[in-house]
């Protein structure tokens, strides 16, 4: 899924900063499942600016409105009437939701209250980790499931650099070595061999490199 | 008498009296408390006859993990200048875990109120025990001498103000 984190209390203010009427705006998609943006973080962010602005004592209305998905038409042109009410759209969707809203309704300003940080896994409740690149051609078949692309610091095909020191990253001692991990799996799995193949350079133009990326499917579509 | 909303029983009203004229701060006070300890605790009280400020409205839960954030962040939207959650003792849960989640997510809002200014100190997390009466009292006076100290909640200021103001000019 997309992970996300709310961004501080203090930008979000100044980012609805003036605005009589703001729509906040969640995403029932990966932000609920994560709990960065579904409807109950929508409650409390409102809350939360309710307070302030009565507190600052200026009047604000705060709109609140969840959408299945903030990624697909048609929920988002659910948020319709609301939008044209509210000076300021507020989306507790990634960065996905925020575009998507201000594509289909062009003369709203949207803003974004989370950072969206990467593509992940659940590790524990509360705990997100990242675990893929969106590279655009998966080797994991080559690695033992575990991507040297993300997972690497420096995304190196061909096994650990010099930084690799007791099983972890010089970048972060909290980081494990990804090729660490990968030779470790590969050995139990008895593959080792695999590893001995010379992975040549990378296509980075499949992956984000060769500029926005589009999938079609003919058969999909009406 | 109580009301019963999103199935927690609510015992008095939070809401803003306009217009109630407040010569010396009198703060309100929220206080969750679970069924199986707290609840009990505050009924043992009364039969005690113990003394405990008025200031305190109780809201009846099933166990304190049913505490969220949107709750305490309600109660201080509603008006609350302070508010507590009143738990089992650790390890004493009547569902294992409850109050260890709630003591969590008080934490979590009380960082959230530090952050938008109101101050995570109007919120805290007690724990007792069902035959704890003087307890219960006493975590009442505290928390009340606690936000009397803190003066009226920075959201409710300016509404209080100008109801006084009004009283005033009225009377």
């Amino acid at each position: 899924m997309i992970v996300a984190e709310r961004k501080p209390l203090e930008e979000i203010l100044r980012l609805i900063d003036g605005a009589k009427t703001v729509l906040l705006t969640g995403c029932g998609g990966c932000v609920t499942v994560h709990m960065a943006g579904g409807e109950k973080e929508v409650e409390v962010l409102a809350s939360l600016l309710r307070l302030h602005y009565k507190k600052e004592d200026k009047p604000i209305k705060i709109l609140t409105q969840t959408v299945t998905r903030q990624c697909e038409p048609e929920y988002v042109r659910e948020l319709a009437d609301n939008v044209d009410k509210a000076a300021v759209v507020l989306s507790m969707g990634c960065g996905v939701g925020v575009q998507f809203i201000a594509e289909n309704f062009p003369k709203a300003w949207v803003v974004p209250a989370l950072n969206t940080k990467f593509a992940g896994a659940t590790l524990e409740a509360g705990v997100w980790a990242e675990r893929c690149g969106l590279c655009g051609e998966c080797i994991l078949y080559k690695t033992g499931g575990i991507c040297p692309v993300i997972r690497c610091s420096k995304s190196l095909l061909n096994g650990p650099c010099g930084g690799s020191q007791n099983g972890k990253c010089e970048v972060d001692p909290e980081i494990d070595c990804a090729w660490q991990l990968i030779h470790d799996r590969m050995k139990d799995l008895g593959k080792l061999d695999l590893l001995l193949e010379i992975e040549p350079p990378k296509d980075w133009s499949k992956a984000r490199d060769g500029g926005p990326r589009k999938v079609m499917r003919e058969d999909m579509r009406f | 008498m109580y009301s019963v909303r999103n199935g927690v029983r609510v015992m008095g009203e939070v809401k803003e009296e306009a217009g109630a004229a407040q010569p010396a701060f009198e703060p309100k006070i929220v206080a969750f408390a679970c069924y199986y300890c707290a609840y009990s605790a505050a009924d043992l009280a009364g039969s005690m006859r113990l003394q405990y400020p008025p200031n305190i409205r109780i809201v009846e839960l099933p166990c304190t993990g049913k505490v969220n954030p949107q709750m305490l962040l309600k109660a201080f939207e509603e008006g609350a200048d302070g508010v507590y959650v009143a738990g089992c003792m650790e390890g004493d849960c009547h569902f294992l875990r409850g109050n260890l989640r709630a003591k969590r997510r008080v934490k979590y809002v009380k960082g959230l109120l530090d952050e938008i200014g109101v101050g995570g100190e109007r919120l805290e997390m007690f724990n007792l025990s069902s035959s704890m009466g003087p307890r219960f009292a006493q975590i009442a006076r505290e928390m009340t001498e606690r936000i009397k100290a803190l003066g009226p909640s920075p959201v409710n200021r300016k509404a209080r103000a100008s109801a006084a103001d009004e009283d005033a000019a009225g009377g």
